[in-house]
């Protein structure tokens, strides 16, 4: 039996769009079975055959309210990745602002360098870190957090902002400028409401990098500004089986960001797919 | 002039007076010591009844950073190394308070008031975390290693586990027992690498088979002798033939989950699972668990480890007074008595004082005897039947082991997998320990 060329489209899309939802629901498949641990008992958590259909419990979530308070872990969480985002754009727009638009020999070389710094391990540099910040009375302090993060984020932070406004003709610009725009002016008034939605998206890869960041956080904080990734590693145990409770605090710290990354999935995606499509 | 003077008095009133208030607040506000730790059972059930230490001790106030086991491990180092201070009272193991005594990283235990009775202590715990007579942590709890098996499957094939098993005994039965069609595998052991991990048991393992870690001066044995082969060789056929499917990343817990939902018919391991296994809350196999000493074959020498969890004072902490107030509690007689009365005594920390064994304990905990006389026998001075220059059973206490016995744990790991044959595991491993060796100037050529 032939197929039309209409029907061949029809088979083509149905099996691609089949071949997506496999895709995504082998992806999303560890996230569901954590959910599903954490609302059974420890025992039933190791159960095997896995336990599909189970009462569910929620006595793991009650006893890590009790436990460790995790309304201060996620406040600080907050203020971190907020924080660090909102710096981190304060200075990556006006710098890939100048690179876009005024680009000498070297804007090249100085993005792949920045870039470069990313391509350390982070522990290289954990104990000249750890001393300035011991040094500078930042030990366990939610600045020094940002401060990092930014640091961190922000050669990624560049480049994607480089790269939207990269796609944006100059000639806009330079209209803006012969109606008498400032520098300033050209940014705020043009630039940004032209770029809304890669910028949101840079907003939202940035704090989801600084949400899951797990290396600092553990390594510069102790009480007072832990982070919920170090909430997820306190509930890790060397003897003892805790795997729903992990499953329940891992659950726990996930569900702010995944909530707000399912409700901004349209710049995230257009974001994250950019230049793919180019 | 009069006027501004006037009006100037009770502006500067009130500010002595709130200066004084200041003062006096700062006088009377607690001190807040950070306790740095891992999350397991008896930590767990320490913080949870922290609040009657703070009832008992107002000036006192506990801040609690629970991590996992080795990103604290990496904590406390650099903390330590770098004077932080981050934290006032830190969990460790016995090896890291031999290490860090030494090096003047911990603030030692002295003074200690006649009702702590430290003499009710362990001597193998207590030498355990001294350096030269010197407490420098107390010991929270303390474990060695033992055979836990499923009584109920012994009698079925009628079989029976004696006291005191050899290796070549567990082997016999692990062959018995071993239904893989059913998910029931003779044995369960150790196979995830790491120096605390898999060379935790498999160092126990070669002791028995009459092996030590290094001679008299300080060279590796893993080619020049032959009990690492033999140990090896044993411990790849049993856990391959008999073991649970990808055995080489089981870990303590992975075991745990394995003999707690009936998959292993035997499972050589810490004495602290005889209170997990015996627990019905956790455990389907509560009800059938036997006990008996950790396997032997030519020597019972270095056949069980020793180690305890315990709790020190960095010398960089500021507010020693409050944090040895806070450890003395912890690990006093009162303490073990307090978890007796609130959550049963079979929870109480196992493996530290005389006193906790109690006949009241024992009936309490079937495994509590034989706890007891392991702890006892395990002597970490000789831990060998060939003479040794180190000190440990699972582990030798030199800065070193940490990654030496990691290293090591991989090969041994891969050939578990079948990725490595012996020979070359052991080639690579005398290798690359030699090389480690006279790096950080144990052999001299």
């Amino acid at each position: 039996m032939m197929l039309t060329l209409k029907q061949t489209r029809q088979l083509r899309t149905f099996l691609l769009g089949l071949l997506a939802w496999a895709v995504g629901l082998v992806m999303f498949f560890p996230i569901f079975w954590m959910i599903l641990t954490s609302f059974k008992t420890e025992l039933a958590a190791f159960a095997s055959p896995p336990e599909l259909f189970f009462t569910p419990t929620l006595e793991n979530y009650v006893e890590i309210q009790q436990r460790s308070g995790y309304f201060s872990f996620a406040w600080n969480s907050v203020v971190v990745s907020f924080g660090s985002t909102i710096i981190g754009m304060l200075i990556a727009v006006p710098a890939a602002y100048s690179m876009a638009f005024y680009e000498s020999k070297r804007t090249k070389s100085t993005l792949l360098w920045m870039l470069s710094t990313k391509m350390l391990p982070p522990v290289g540099v954990l104990m000249p870190i750890y001393l300035l910040c011991k040094n500078t009375g930042l030990l366990d302090t939610r600045t020094a957090l940002v401060i990092i993060y930014t640091l961190i984020n922000l050669p990624i932070m560049v480049w994607m902002v480089y790269s939207f406004f990269k796609e944006i003709p100059k000639d806009i610009l330079e209209a803006a400028r012969l109606d008498g725009a400032t520098p300033l002016q050209e940014i705020s008034r043009v630039l940004l409401p032209i770029s809304k939605g890669g910028l949101a998206s840079t907003m939202l890869l940035s704090l989801i990098l600084s949400w899951n960041e797990a290396f600092w956080s553990l390594n510069l904080t102790a009480s007072k500004a832990a982070p919920l990734t170090a909430l997820i590693a306190s509930y890790s145990s060397p003897e003892g089986l805790f795997w729903a409770k992990l499953s329940a605090v891992s659950t726990l710290a996930c569900a702010p960001i995944l909530i707000i990354g399912w409700l901004s999935q349209k710049q995230l995606v257009r974001g994250l797919s950019f230049g793919a499509v180019k | 002039m009069k006027a501004n003077s006037l009006t100037l008095h009770p502006l500067l009133a009130a500010l002595i007076s709130g200066g004084m208030l200041m003062a006096a607040q700062h006088a009377s506000a607690a001190t807040t010591i950070t306790i740095g730790t891992v999350n397991n059972g008896d930590m767990v059930r320490m913080q949870g009844l922290s609040k009657e230490f703070e009832t008992a001790h107002p000036d006192i106030k506990l801040d609690w950073v629970v991590l996992e086991e080795n990103v604290l491990r990496q904590r406390l180092t650099t903390d330590i190394a770098t004077k932080g201070g981050q934290f006032d009272v830190v969990t460790i193991g016995m090896y890291e308070t031999g290490l860090w005594g030494k090096k003047g990283w911990l603030t030692p235990i002295t003074d200690l008031p006649t009702d702590y009775d430290v003499d009710d202590i362990f001597p193998s715990v207590r030498d355990g975390l001294s350096v030269d007579n010197n407490l420098y942590a107390l010991p929270f709890y303390a474990e060695s290693s033992m055979t836990y098996y499923r009584a109920d499957l012994f009698k079925e094939a009628g079989l029976s586990m004696p006291e005191q098993p050899t290796w070549d005994q567990i082997k016999g039965f692990a062959e018995k027992l071993s239904h893989p069609d059913k998910e029931q595998y003779g044995i369960c052991l150790r196979g995830k690498a790491g120096w605390g991990e898999n060379m935790a048991l498999f160092t126990t393992m070669v002791n028995s088979f009459g092996g030590r870690w290094f001679d008299e001066q300080w060279k590796p044995e893993f080619t020049t002798a032959p009990e690492w082969k033999e140990a090896l060789s044993f411990y790849v056929d049993l856990l391959g033939k008999y073991g649970p499917p990808g055995a080489s990343t089981n870990g303590f817990n992975e075991n745990l989950a394995l003999f707690n939902s009936g998959k292993c018919a035997m499972w050589v391991d810490a004495t602290v699972a005889g209170s997990f296994v015996t627990d019905k809350s956790q455990s389907k196999v509560s009800d059938n668990v036997g006990f008996a000493f950790a396997p032997h074959q030519t020597t019972d020498k270095g056949s069980h480890w020793l180690w305890a969890w315990a709790l020190g004072i960095p010398a960089s902490s500021k507010k020693v007074d409050a944090a040895k107030t806070f450890i003395e509690w912890a690990t006093s007689k009162g303490y073990t008595d307090l978890v007796a009365k609130k959550e049963g005594i079979a929870n109480i920390p196992p493996g530290t004082r005389f006193s906790t064994y109690s006949a009241e304990y024992k009936a309490a905990a079937p495994f509590a005897q034989l706890t007891l006389d392991s702890m006892q026998s395990a002597d970490p001075m000789d831990s060998s039947a060939k003479p040794i220059p180190y000190v440990g059973v699972q582990y030798v206490t030199i800065p070193e082991f940490q990654a030496i016995g990691t290293q090591v744990g991989k090969l041994v790991s891969g050939a578990l997998a079948g990725q490595m044959s012996i020979d070359k595991v052991l080639e690579d491993a005398q290798a690359s320990v030699s090389r480690d060796m006279k790096r950080a100037g144990y052999i001299k050529d």
